[in-house]
């Protein structure tokens, strides 16, 4: 057996250990593609979404952004991996690769509090916070996001984007979406 | 002699039967883009195409990872003729009316609900997530489906009459779906696969109780069609790829 290593002595004008740095160099780049908001519901980030799901620094000092479609299909991913990398880039971050990671597969239960608020204001009824309908025919109680009205009716079970259903208040008589809980 | 190219290899073979009938029922779905009866269900065939398109994409690049033959999705998707696809014939039946449409989605989503339920328990780890996430969709495909189905059935006599008639039209590419051949059992055994003939008790349930519901008859068994997994088609597969690839095989490698 060896001796137990010998503690690390910074040499003089050392600002910080290699292990220190990665963790600044992973946290400027977690904030960077956290800034980074969905082209279809732009009050939204991808952090509050629960989109953004890793920054990690590789072997070779490459910042890896892994991301996940909420939607097989979602035809949003293009734009945001491009904007993660611009965020990414602006942030003085020339080394990074965006990855597309299917597996967690994407549940509404990650999106955020505040983001769920966010989304309240700006129409859209958010998700119930437990994606647990498994039933086929199951009954769902959405209140208008506009007026509060619990007496709502679903229009169509697909609305203006694959995470959206189209939905209409009795109350106000306003149409609204409703991201859909998955 | 007669080499095995890796497309021979019954990983590959399995996820591309999956990738074709995900991608061929998904483009069956987009020609409605503009044609459907309302605006809400213009969406939403739009919306279901969109997942089965992303679907196939996530299997069509598996494939042709596992492949290492240096093909992309877009070559699996784009340069292979009718003969080399393995989708089963349901997913290219035509569009048919709206009530033809719908149960081709309702037959087809009935099964997948629970297939890439079992799926996402697959020893093979990328098949698993792209299962668990197809089955989130394929659970919403279903209810939309059903939906149409019970309004459709239990509507006016016209729209019982179509409906009738799409089911009966549609019930011989049923078969096809729970068919299980060496490649399947193989994997099925390594714990890669999804035997379907398992699926079958739960398919027979949903299939039941939505056509109850509907005040729709069950069709009386009878022979089924079978071949588009062996990639013996109907000639409407043809069509659909003429549509599909025209671009790439006028303009080989465009790209924008």
């Amino acid at each position: 057996m060896s001796a137990a290593p010998a503690p690390h002595r910074p040499a003089f004008g050392e600002s910080a250990s290699p292990r220190k740095r990665g963790e600044e160099l992973r946290a400027r780049a977690w904030a960077a593609a956290a800034s980074v908001v969905d082209p279809e519901v732009p009050v939204l980030t991808i952090e509050d979404l629960g989109v953004l799901r890793d920054v990690a620094i590789a072997d070779d000092g490459t910042v890896e952004v892994s991301i996940t479609p909420t939607y097989s299909g979602c035809p949003a991913m293009t734009v945001i991996r491009l904007e993660v990398e611009l965020a990414l880039a602006r942030a003085g971050i020339a080394d990074a690769r965006v990855k597309t990671v299917l597996s967690p597969a994407w549940t509404t239960d990650w999106m955020s509090q505040d983001g769920r608020r966010k989304l309240k204001d700006y129409g859209i009824a958010p998700p119930a916070p437990k994606a647990s309908r498994r039933a086929l025919f199951g009954v769902e109680t959405i209140a208008c996001p506009q007026c509060g009205s619990a007496d709502t009716e679903k229009l169509a079970e697909f609305g203006s984007t694959a995470c959206k259903a189209l939905w209409r208040c009795q109350s106000c008589r306003e149409p609204f979406d409703h991201f859909k809980c998955i | 002699m007669t080499t095995i190219t890796a497309a021979d290899t019954p990983l590959v073979q399995y996820t591309l039967r999956l990738a074709d009938n995900a991608l061929v029922l998904g483009h069956r779905l987009s020609e409605w883009c503009g044609h459907a009866p309302m605006l809400e269900e213009d969406i939403a065939l739009a919306n279901i195409a969109l997942d089965l398109i992303g679907q196939a994409r996530s299997l069509y690049a598996y494939a042709a990872a596992v492949e290492g033959e240096g093909r992309d999705e877009d070559a699996l998707a784009y340069l292979r003729d009718a003969g080399e696809y393995r989708n089963v014939l349901l997913v290219e039946q035509p569009n048919g009316d709206f009530a033809v449409t719908i149960a081709r989605q309702f037959l087809y989503a009935a099964l997948m609900a629970p297939f890439w339920r079992a799926l996402a328990s697959s020893r093979d780890e990328t098949l698993a997530s792209i299962a668990a996430k197809a089955e989130k969709e394929a659970v919403y495909h279903l209810r939309h489906a059903s939906e149409w189905l019970i309004r459709l059935g239990d509507g006016t006599a016209e729209s019982h009459a179509r409906a009738q008639a799409a089911l009966d039209e549609l019930w011989m590419y049923t078969g096809e779906l729970f068919e299980i051949d060496a490649i399947e059992r193989g994997l099925a055994q390594r714990g890669i696969a999804v035997d379907p003939q398992g699926l079958r008790p739960e398919w027979d349930e949903t299939i039941d109780r939505v056509l109850a519901e509907a005040t729709l008859a069950r069709p009386p068994e009878q022979w089924m069609q079978t071949g588009g997994r062996a990639g013996r088609h109907s000639e409407h597969l043809g069509f659909i790829l003429a549509d599909l690839q025209f671009l790439q095989r006028a303009y080989p490698g465009a790209n924008w």
